[in-house]
């Protein structure tokens, strides 16, 4: 079958490496391999590219430089930054969070709630909005780290990370928020935040796969999670990955300057497809706050049908990659933790379909992705049950 | 993504025998919305009493849609006797193969199938999920009793909780009833090995206590709860003092108004026939 060139609409999974970022890292997988450590001028080139990638991630967050520490990845920097705070804070044992976290912070707060760690999710609303008052209510001064995301990776929504923070400060706890998800698609200026610690992963803000970051506020007490040599100024062990973050640094520059772009055009993008398939499509509903939303995302359910069968003919038909927070796309059987927490009812909890631009899209692809729903819902009702058109 | 074969690929995209048939002979609903698929199935026959026309209409996967369609094609034509005898390996042979996790579609085909022939004979009203399956529920999310646990486990040689999930998806949620589905499992497997060895009811030597107890369990989940639960109802150890047995009954026998019955002529037989003759059983 023809299904012509991919329509790639799932840049919350994970985004296209940026040419100009390939461009960048290329030579640190090639001619420059020397450890930035070694004290030779071949080592000592590489590290100067370090400190400039340094410099990109921090201009881009509003932080200073030696507030950057890089990371293998979104999860290792979440890890990170919630054991430290369990460390530093060791005769707390209280984790205030949200039930709408990425698994990489709500597995870890399980782990450690069978540990014997006291871990308080607070839920959400039917828009997904999470109220700081409950929030507030919760730190108590037992209280280690407060971690709520800025922006949630299946809905959207854009949390009140810095409100959050001052209620944890003003009971005595760190706040640690996962900006995996925001950073690249709204501005992020920690210098006029009270965050104390932001993960960010490369491979979401078209760097590769492998790439991390842990901001962590100056002068916060700080324990590493990797033990071993003094890289990262004794803050992560490991030899750094030179060219992941040599990439992620150029991909941070980049985001910079897209920003205008990702908060017009992308959202105009998306806007647009969410009116075309209100329009074209009866009983859908578009999840999530909408009047707070990061620019790219839409979730969507359609009455009726189910989220899997409606990813494969987008596939099969049109060579479109989205995502689908129904269980049957991951086999765990069990669908989304976010759509279950919005409270979404059992006739559109398993027929929800995730769309995440980039400014890679076009409006031709929106357009086609338009056309091929509006075949795939229709054909799938046709043969649902449930859909009593 | 799932490496779905063509077969599944083509079905799926090209669904054969979608809708309702007019006048249906037999026609039931299994599954809902809360569990994320559900396949409605119905027939007519002709006058030799054979399939004529089968219609499907499913919500669910890609692999729920093309195991639903490949079944309206492998049952028409065919008596109900025939029909009755395709099992879910059929439908997965036909479709070149499910991934692992997908093998629950293929059951709910046998069993959307299973309930429509019923209804056919007036033994199930169209909608399966108004009469409960029999036995006691242990999958909450998905409604899985005991009863159809044991029957898949052993019609398909399931030995682990995980395959269990494959097949019917009890314990791919919360996970809280794995434990449970892992005893049942155990339970069932122990007792295959041990009767298969030995013919239990030869073994009336003199016991010690510790014997007994063991013995009145196996005999209590090998041979009555089995029979109970074909009847929506069950039973529960629950002690031994002396030559007393206790026992609670649960499901439909705890409201029955012979259980007193069931106990002497049922459950008080069968233990003083296959462990001891000086047992007693007794209601919790």
């Amino acid at each position: 079958m023809d299904n012509g060139k991919l329509i790639y609409v799932d840049n919350n999974a994970t985004t296209k490496v940026d040419p100009k970022v390939f461009e960048a890292m290329k030579p640190f997988l090639t001619e420059y391999y020397g450890n930035p450590s070694s004290i030779y001028s071949f080592g000592g080139i590489v590290s100067k590219y370090i400190d400039k990638a340094r410099k990109q991630v921090a201009d881009f967050l509003g932080a200073l430089p030696e507030e950057v520490v890089f990371t293998s990845c979104g999860t290792e920097s979440d890890s990170t930054a919630i054991y430290s705070a369990l460390s530093i804070c060791s005769n707390k044992n209280k984790i205030v969070t949200s039930k709408v976290e990425h698994p990489a912070v709500l597995n870890l707060c399980n782990y450690l709630s069978e540990r014997g760690y006291n871990i308080v999710e607070i839920p959400v609303d039917k828009n997904g909005c999470i109220d700081v008052q409950r929030i507030d209510e919760a730190i108590d001064n037992n209280t280690a780290l407060v971690s709520v995301m800025w922006a949630n990776n299946e809905i959207g929504n854009i949390y009140p990370v810095n409100e959050i923070a001052k209620a944890a400060h003003a009971k005595g706890a760190m706040f640690h928020t996962d900006g995996v998800q925001a950073a690249g698609k709204i501005p992020i200026d920690l210098s006029k935040t009270e965050i104390d610690m932001l993960s960010m992963s490369g491979h979401k803000i078209h760097a590769p796969k492998g790439v991390g970051a842990l901001y962590i506020r100056k002068g916060l007490r700080f324990n590493p999670f990797l033990i071993g040599g003094h890289q990262e100024n004794g803050r992560r062990a490991g030899t750094e990955n030179n060219a992941g973050i040599v990439a992620l640094g150029r991909a941070c520059e980049l985001a910079e300057q897209n920003m205008d772009y990702e908060l017009t055009e992308v959202k105009k993008m998306r806007d647009y497809l969410e009116s075309e398939i209100t329009e074209k499509i009866p009983k859908i509903k578009i999840n999530g706050d909408c009047s707070n939303r990061v620019p790219n995302t839409t979730n969507v359910s359609f009455e009726g049908i189910e989220g899997e069968s409606i990813l494969l003919i987008l596939d099969k038909m049109a060579n479109i990659a989205a995502s689908s927070g129904s269980a049957c796309t991951t086999g765990s059987l069990k669908p989304s933790h976010v759509l279950t927490a919005i409270g979404l009812k059992d006739i559109m909890l398993h027929s929800t379909l995730r769309i995440s631009l980039s400014r890679f899209n076009t409006m031709e692809e929106i357009d086609k992705v338009v056309e091929t729903l509006v075949y795939a819902v229709k054909k799938l009702r046709d043969i649902s049950p449930f859909w009593k058109g | 993504m799932w490496n779905y074969t063509d077969k599944v690929m083509e079905h799926f995209l090209n669904p054969r025998n979608v809708g309702k048939v007019d006048n249906p002979d037999g026609e039931a609903i299994v599954g809902n919305l809360s569990c994320g698929d559900a396949l409605e199935i119905s027939f007519s026959l002709d006058e030799n009493k054979k399939i004529k026309d089968v219609k499907f209409k499913t919500f669910g996967c890609g692999s729920a849609i093309a195991s639903s369609s490949v079944l309206t094609e492998m049952v028409k034509g065919k008596t109900l006797e025939e029909a009755e005898k395709i099992t879910n390996h059929d439908i997965v042979d036909k479709l070149g193969g499910l991934p692992d996790k997908k093998i629950h579609c293929s059951v709910m085909g046998t069993d959307a199938l299973h309930a429509a022939i019923a209804n056919y004979r007036g033994e199930k009203p169209k909608d399966t999920n108004e009469t409960k399956y029999e036995g006691t529920v242990v999958c909450h999310c998905f409604d899985v009793t005991d009863v159809k646990i044991r029957e898949l486990a052993k019609e398909n040689n399931l030995k682990t909780v995980d395959e269990i999930t494959d097949y019917c998806k009890a314990g791919g949620s919360c996970g809280e009833c794995r434990e449970e589905i892992k005893q049942i499992l155990d339970g069932l497997w122990k007792r295959e090995k041990e009767t298969s060895g030995k013919d239990i009811s030869n073994q009336k030597t003199v016991l010690t206590f510790a014997q007994k107890v063991m013995k009145v369990q196996e005999v209590i989940e090998q041979e009555i709860r089995p029979a109970l639960e074909r009847d929506g109802g069950s039973i529960e150890f629950i002690d031994l003092s002396k030559d007393t047995v206790v026992v609670r009954l649960k499901g439909r026998c705890a409201s029955c108004p012979s259980s007193k019955v069931t106990i002497k002529t049922f459950v008080e037989k069968k233990l003083k026939e296959l462990v001891s003759e000086e047992l007693k059983v007794e209601q919790e």
